[in-house]
């Protein structure tokens, strides 16, 4: 025997491919995945997120302030609004429906053309620290845009600006990229640990053969849901406190939620990964197919669900689709609570989407799993 | 008379346009063990799994167990125990883990010594905390068995259930079946050999999903009208090459020294005998139960 036989070689190549082209379903993810990911991700990430929504608080009417608030929005990274109490503003900073406060000072415009050069306070969530970059260091030109306006008497000197902006980086004073990495890695790893194991859960069933003998005993369809999924519940918890206390004692990450409800919330989310790997367990012919539609979900997970890229850079349609995945609201409960101390009225928005996901596909498996072997 | 543990009619089932049992009728009486019979693909499987409501039938009806084919197969699944034909226990569990897996999840009041007495009767307690996946054939399917009466089903039904199984293994095997038959547990076994096809009561032969014979093992030799002769010599390899294409022989098998040959045609099978049959000793013997069946595979595969 040759050591090496470009015939047999041939016979090998030949066999595989007839192999790979007769497993439709493979072959279409492998065509249609990468191409519809490429669009997705393309034209939805935006690093240099804009038209962020801020608050601006002003207890008068101000002309200046005017001036500022156009200027703002007219550097296409604010997006204002006007508040009506400091109640609101941190409600809306807590819920992280504003990423800024601005707080006009009182009697602002006579202080400016007094050449005060009064501070605007602009309370940022910092928690990630690259989504407010830019618009931040956006804010000088609007104090430049102010200058044009005021009088030239005050614009003859250059030495004192008019007014100054003063950034207060809430939740986040140093502005740690590792207090926003951190967080959203335990969702990331959480979903990685949970979404696989559970792809095997029926495949496994049907590429050993017990399947057939499963179906022949009476047992439903839910029964078996629940049973694949409950065990890794217990897994996914041991793993989320050991992810907690190293991510505390070794990076330093502050708790300052309440622990239950942080356990409470992520229980859900534990639920909605095995949910979703049974599903595509219960759909496929095999593990690896199973494995394959895991990873078309773990893509927008990553990218969509503001752990790589700021959630607010994205288009609405994107934010819309990225909403759907469990670990997008399961980030922000993360961030909100370790970070900002979010209680269950600031997370109650993020918790319900991943419930409703988890109930929707569990019925779902349960309606694609056959009782038969047709 | 009781009412019969398995009574269809025109069970109909066909997978992607290819028709796997057309028109089945089958009737089996409470206790009976009924040898299911067949070439590989002609509709054994299905139908069994027809019968347990592994399958829904295209068309079709009948009572399995008193129960409707098609409305209650939940009903049918309690009632039913199903060996399949590919070793489905979990083979990383150990025996005594597997059986108590089925008697829980049959819900088994008396679990712990349902599972305990099985494992006596099966004589697998020496190898109770044994992975399944370790045993061998032989010992599986015992498992398997075991598996599939633990929750006293009144009707068992077995696809190839000593497939790949040693000659005393199937013995023992089948054994347990005559026993529990005693019981009063009907059973209906699918299988390609003829010593246990002749161990049933009553055999049925399916071909293209349709019954073709049915009946004892005897009047099914007695009816297909065979005639055979079996020739003792040297020379059987080459003389059967011969014979076997000639006209009025329908098929020739060498058993070590001798050449046994079956024909519907006797005189036929004489001529032929006499013309090419030459080198051995010939005699006319009864008609066994597998020419029978090579006589009707033969026929089958002419189109008839």
């Amino acid at each position: 025997m040759s050591a090496f036989s470009f015939a047999r070689l041939m016979a090998l190549l030949r066999k595989e491919s007839i192999q790979i082209l007769r497993d439709s379903m493979t072959l279409r993810i492998i065509i249609l995945v990468p191409i519809i990911q490429l669009f997705l991700f393309g034209y939805a990430i935006n690093a240099d997120p804009k038209h962020l929504p801020a608050g601006l608080l002003s207890i008068e009417d101000s002309k200046y302030t005017r001036t500022i608030a156009a200027a703002l929005n007219a550097s296409g990274y604010y997006n204002l609004r006007v508040l009506r109490s400091e109640a609101e503003a941190e409600a809306g900073l807590a819920r992280g429906e504003l990423t800024f406060v601005i707080q006009m000072p009182p009697d602002f415009d006579r202080a400016v053309d007094r050449g005060e050069s009064p501070g605007v306070l602009v309370d940022a969530d910092a928690t990630d620290p690259a989504a407010i970059g830019n618009a931040v260091a956006a804010l000088a030109q609007v104090v430049a845009d102010l200058n044009r306006d005021l009088p030239p008497i005050r614009r003859l000197q250059p030495q004192t600006p008019p007014f100054q902006f003063v950034v207060h980086a809430r939740y986040n004073p140093e502005q740690l990229t590792v207090l926003n990495v951190v967080p959203g890695l335990i969702c990331i790893v959480l979903m990685f640990s949970t979404l696989f194991v559970t792809t095997m859960a029926i495949t496994k069933e049907r590429e050993r053969g017990t399947m057939e003998n499963l179906l022949a005993m009476p047992v439903r369809p839910i029964e078996v849901m629940i049973a694949k999924i409950a065990p890794y519940v217990v897994i996914g918890y041991i793993q989320v406190i050991l992810i907690l206390v190293t991510a505390s004692i070794v990076f330093g990450l502050p708790i300052r939620g309440s622990i239950p409800l942080l356990l409470a919330a992520l229980g859900v989310f534990i639920a909605c990964n095995l949910a979703l790997g049974v599903t595509f367990s219960t759909v496929s012919a095999n593990q690896m197919q199973a494995i394959q539609l895991a990873q078309f979900t773990l893509m927008p997970s990553f990218l969509l669900s503001g752990f790589m890229f700021p959630f607010r850079g994205m288009p609405l349609w994107a934010q819309w689709f990225g909403n759907v995945f469990p670990t997008t609201h399961a980030m922000r409960i993360v961030r909100g609570m370790l970070l900002k101390g979010a209680g269950w009225s600031e997370i109650a928005a993020d918790v319900w989407p991943m419930a409703l996901f988890a109930v929707v596909v569990i019925a779902f498996a349960t309606l694609l799993y056959r009782e038969t072997l047709d | 008379m009781t009412a019969p543990a398995i009574a269809v009619r025109g069970l109909r089932k066909s997978f992607g346009g290819l028709k796997v049992v057309e028109g089945l009728d089958l009737t089996v009486a409470e206790g009976e063990i009924c040898g299911f019979l067949g070439a590989n693909g002609s509709g054994k499987t299905t139908t069994i799994r027809m019968l347990c409501g592994l399958l829904k039938p295209d068309g079709g009806e009948g009572h399995c167990l008193g129960c409707d084919i098609i409305a209650e197969p939940h009903a049918i699944r309690r009632q039913v125990g199903y060996m399949t034909q590919r070793f489905s226990l979990y083979e990383d569990l150990t025996v005594f883990e597997n059986l108590d897996f089925v008697a829980r999840v049959y819900e088994m009041p008396n679990r712990r010594a349902a599972v305990k007495a099985i494992l006596e009767r099966m004589e697998l307690s020496n190898r109770r905390d044994q992975l399944a996946g370790q045993l061998s054939g032989g010992w599986k399917q015992r498992l398997a068995l075991a598996a599939c009466v633990l929750h006293q089903p009144k009707l068992l039904l077995l696809d190839e259930p000593t497939a790949g199984v040693d000659a005393k293994a199937r013995r023992e095997f089948w054994d347990l079946i005559h026993d529990m038959a005693v019981d009063g547990l009907t059973t209906l076994v699918s299988t390609h050999y003829m010593d246990e096809a002749e161990r049933c009561k009553r055999i049925v032969y399916l071909a293209r999903g349709r019954i073709v014979v049915q009946g004892g093992a005897a009047a099914v030799v007695a009816n297909a009208g065979l005639a055979a002769f079996e020739g003792v010599g040297d020379d059987v390899d080459r003389v059967a090459v011969a014979l076997r294409h000639t006209p009025g022989v329908e098929a020739a098998a060498v058993f070590g020294r001798a050449l046994r040959v079956a024909s519907l045609d006797r005189e036929a099978l004489r001529r032929a005998i006499g013309t090419r049959g030459g080198g051995l000793v010939w005699e006319e013997v009864e008609p066994r139960l597998d020419d029978v069946f090579i006589h009707m595979l033969t026929v089958q595969e002419k189109g008839g």
